[in-house]
């Protein structure tokens, strides 16, 4: 495998799998999350906007690593050096 | 498969050029600014008033009470900063049921733009609010061992700010673009409205998350403070 595959494997490989587990931990803790919430609201409907509002920010948090790994992803497929890099050789043979 | 706005060229000449991302700022900035000259040309304080003035003082006392729980006492000191934040990045969100547009916040440039304004704002108002050496204390709060961790969240927070706005703005587009191409007829519709409501929630978080760390910058260290999130 000359190094243009080896990269543009690699590559795939991992931007399939920075999203796929990088979406598991943000999913489980927003889940925990919003349940907590819930549990509160239920317990204290008057402080409702406060709650809401604590929430919303912090489920823009956690959502935020899910996005990193989001970017990454997409820096691998769309934006990668490497493969920009290695097709500039390629072209210039 | 675009990525960003940035990719649109309008126009060029030489070096300059004007993509997309700059038009549809200058287009935004066109509408807040001339929208709110018309609306604010006759203001009325009897009761008799015009719809958009309405309009305008709902989203203006919201936003005035918002600031005001999250611990900032006189909003009307930061709601010149914080509200042009929360509206333009709303805004960008919200026209993007125009055909042909592409959201600004889609491409890094402005996200990183609105990022450092907040990272400069932040000094500006604890300074202000606290002088000099109580905001420069503030970074050696609670240990002077705290002081590289304390410049590191700073730092930090402003990329999370970034990122987070940019990443939601453009998997928003990117979604609808990859969805055109496979199911053309209701889920990209679906997707569009899906993406407009976390344009809201994202346009909301920074708006937020802006007056918390202001907020934390300006409280007044005498009493117990409360923690501020970091990153």
């Amino acid at each position: 495998m000359d190094s243009m595959t080896i990269i543009a494997v690699a590559s795939i490989i991992i931007a399939g799998i920075t999203t796929s587990f990088g979406t598991m931990g943000p999913a489980l803790a927003e889940g925990r999350a919003v349940a907590t919430a819930l549990s509160s609201l239920a317990q204290q409907p008057d402080a409702s906007a406060t709650i809401t509002r604590t929430l919303f920010v912090g489920l823009a948090m956690i959502e935020s690593t899910a996005i990193y790994c989001f970017v990454v992803s997409m820096i691998l497929i769309f934006a990668n050096p490497f493969w920009n890099h290695v097709i500039s050789l390629t072209a210039g043979k | 498969m675009r990525l960003s706005p940035d990719e649109m060229i309008f126009w060029r000449h030489g070096a300059l050029k004007l993509n997309g991302t700059i038009v549809f700022t200058w287009g935004l900035m066109f509408v807040l600014a001339v929208g709110s000259k018309l609306i604010t040309r006759k203001l009325s304080t009897d009761l008799k008033r015009s719809r958009w003035q309405n309009f305008l003082e709902i989203i203006v006392t919201a936003i005035e009470k918002q600031i005001e729980e999250v611990g900032l006492p006189h909003p009307e000191k930061y709601i010149g900063f914080l509200g042009t934040l929360f509206l333009f990045v709303a805004m960008a969100n919200l026209f993007t049921v125009i055909p042909g547009y592409q959201p600004p916040t889609g491409s890094l440039s402005t996200t990183v733009a609105l990022a450092l304004c907040v990272f400069v704002a932040v000094p500006i108002f604890g300074i202000k609010n606290q002088g000099m050496g109580g905001y420069l204390k503030s970074y050696v709060e609670p240990t002077v061992i705290m002081l590289p961790f304390n410049i590191i969240s700073e730092l930090s927070r402003t990329l999370a700010l970034a990122v987070r706005l940019f990443g939601n703005m453009m998997s928003g587009a990117m979604i609808i673009a990859i969805l055109l191409t496979i199911t053309p007829f209701v889920f990209p519709i679906v997707m569009t409205a899906l993406g407009l409501l976390t344009g809201m929630v994202q346009a909301y978080i920074f708006g937020i998350l802006a007056a918390v760390y202001i907020a934390a910058a300006t409280r007044a260290r005498k009493a117990k403070p409360a923690p501020a999130p970091k990153t």
